[in-house]
């Protein structure tokens, strides 16, 4: 009787290693394949070209720069919203029905589906606005995909700095914003940056709401750039640029039959999780840091 | 300290005696209306999310509207084509559903079982080095692009299902179908084991105290414990899988097909939507419309979905 129970014990344990391993395995397995797929088109020349109708003439050049831009605008809008908006529901919001009400949107928000974004993006911005499929309607979309996740980790971040250094603030005469910009936001830093870190990461590979507002498959040029040679010397004229994005390439090329886009999708992959897995690294160090040098 | 000498509390006013050293009653009204500005740009920063929320809400219902001023609602729900862009067009839902529905069950199929046992043995049975090793490898994993994914479905595991059975169509639901459920493990693990390690010690120490061994008391104390928390885990994962939409675009096909038969091609919601944002079709034609329409009915799934599942967190968060 009590070996048998011991068995089943035993039993359970190698399915669950198993189970486990089959978890982490399978996906190491897709990564290998897609690794032995695209590693060879993933060259300086890759890097550098435009899309072609030609397999191994393209190139995602133009995806990357339109990944690049779109970021920045999505990092302009996005972050600055989310963590005011983290401060707000964390320091000033006395808890009534209307705080409730932020809060329950914000987590709601964390579970809509992607493309639903997109559906609003294109009502929205793209036709209400009259932005166009621009690198500007692309980045307020992400903008508003990572609001959610920029939010959360902020508060927690937040949520972590202990009442008695607020409680020694107030005791000397800060007002609450001197409080927060002198004491609270420098020790919480390093978790809202991985917050931000993990949205952008995120941002990066969204590809659903990015195709509903029309972004383009086949860019064969560069959006105008920001710096001019003439007075003012900046120009904005690149956030109403048509555009594509590196996941959108990725998409484009898988869609198309035959053995050498399939490598060209291979490679964008890989230059994609390569990038995301980085940040989301990057992230994790950061906490891993945060955690090691907490001093109250 | 930039000789802000302040001697009076904050509601020391005008008309109360004066002590030697007081900040200047300007300043003061500066500093207040300055913390006043700051507070209402917050607060307008935190109504972003409302309003993004109203407007998702907005959006869909306007645009779907003007879809159902063509199409009736019992068509909509009862017909059993969704041609819209063909001479004679059909607007009913039901292939579409059927797709998503059956492409989320696979994943679930594979999620669940999987991501159960793997919770279990994390929360109850995993060493802390193993436990500290795994987490953040799952969080990894759970940051990869849905594109990748897409991939992975239509060149790597259809043409392996297609190598145990060889007639399976290229596009089918089943490759994706799995490859949603790997995508959603990463979730259902790591929700489900917060739910189990929330139980406390002391109900696993009179287990043990009984008699009954490690698995006994994960199986029949520990996991009805969590049940709301692990059910939670498992509501979040199927609203992600019946959202998921690049997976199923790229390799679950294009044709909405109304069958249960997860071997054949099928259209989702999301892949449709996904599909005629590919094309150019004008502003405000039906074509157009139908894709709020489809919108506003996965929009409808997730948010019950999402709110089933809060609530039962909240339950197990509060039991203890």
């Amino acid at each position: 009787m009590i070996k048998r129970r011991k068995y089943a014990e035993a039993l359970f344990k190698v399915l669950g290693l198993s189970s486990l391993a089959l978890a982490v395995g399978t996906l190491a397995l897709l990564f290998g394949a897609l690794v032995v797929h695209g590693i060879g088109r993933l060259d300086w020349q890759f890097l550098t070209s435009f899309p072609s109708r030609h397999a191994s003439q393209a190139g995602i050049l133009p995806a990357v720069v339109g990944s690049t831009l779109v970021m920045l605008v999505t990092a302009c809008a996005g972050i600055p919203v989310g963590v005011a908006a983290g401060i707000y529901l964390e320091e000033y919001a006395k808890r009534t029905w209307f705080t409730e009400l932020i809060e329950v949107t914000v987590t709601n928000l964390a579970g809509v589906p992607s493309i639903i974004f997109g559906l609003l993006a294109l009502g929205l911005f793209v036709y209400m606005l009259g932005l166009g499929a621009s690198i500007l309607t692309a980045g307020l979309t992400l903008a508003l995909l990572i609001l959610p996740v920029v939010i959360v980790t902020t508060r927690e971040a937040i949520r972590a700095v202990p009442v008695h250094i607020r409680e020694a603030a107030f005791a000397l005469g800060a007002t609450r914003w001197q409080t927060v910009a002198d004491h609270v936001l420098p020790y919480s830093a390093a978790g809202i940056l991985t917050g931000i870190i993990l949205a952008l990461s995120r941002a990066i590979g969204e590809t659903a709401p990015i195709v509903t507002v029309g972004a383009l498959t086949f860019v064969a040029f560069l959006p105008p750039a920001p710096i001019t040679s003439q007075p003012p010397y900046l120009s904005f004229e690149w956030l109403m640029s048509p555009f594509t994005v590196m996941p959108i390439q990725m998409f484009a090329w898988v869609s198309r039959p035959g053995e050498d886009f399939a490598a060209n999708a291979a490679a964008a992959g890989l230059l994609l999780v390569g990038m995301t897995l980085t940040m989301n690294g990057l992230a994790i160090y950061v906490r891993y840091r945060m955690r090691k040098r907490v001093f109250w | 300290m930039k000789g802000r000498t302040v001697l009076v509390p904050e509601q020391g006013t005008a008309g109360s005696s004066k002590p030697l050293l007081v900040e200047g009653e300007g300043r003061r009204r500066v500093r207040r209306i300055r913390e006043l500005v700051i507070e209402g740009g917050l607060l307008v920063a935190a109504l972003v999310s409302v309003a993004t929320t109203t407007m998702i809400l907005a959006v869909l219902v306007v645009e779907s509207l003007g879809f159902f001023d063509t199409v009736s609602l019992y068509d909509f729900l009862t017909d059993t084509l969704w041609t819209p862009l063909f001479d004679d067009p059909h607007y009913g839902i039901l292939p579409l559903l059927a797709g998503t529905i059956v492409t989320s069950m696979v994943g679930l199929l594979v999620a669940i079982p999987i991501g159960t046992v793997s919770a279990m043995y994390l929360s109850e049975f995993a060493s802390p080095r193993v436990r500290e090793i795994i987490k953040p490898v799952l969080e990894l994993l759970g940051a990869v692009p849905t594109v990748v994914y897409g991939y992975f479905a239509l060149l790597v595991v259809t043409p392996a299902l297609q190598w145990i059975w060889p007639d399976l169509p290229g596009f089918n639901m089943l490759g994706p179908g799995i490859v949603i459920g790997i995508m959603i493990l990463p979730l259902v693990i790591s929700l489900s084991e917060d739910a189990m390690r929330a139980v406390p010690m002391m109900l696993r120490e009179g287990s043990y105290a009984m008699g009954a061994t490690h698995l006994e008391t994960a199986w029949r104390v520990v996991v009805p414990a969590a049940t709301s928390g692990i059910v939670a885990a498992y509501v979040l994962g199927i609203s992600r899988a019946v959202g998921e939409t690049m997976v199923v675009a790229i390799a679950a096909g294009q044709n909405p097909n109304l069958t249960w038969n997860p071997m054949e091609p099928a259209a989702t919601i999301t892949a449709y939507i996904v599909q005629v944002a590919l094309g150019d079709l004008p502003h405000g034609s039906i074509g157009y419309r139908s894709i709020f329409a489809a919108g506003l009915v996965l929009a409808m799934m997730t948010f019950t979905f999402n709110i089933l599942g809060h609530v039962m967190r909240k339950r197990f968060r509060e039991v203890y």
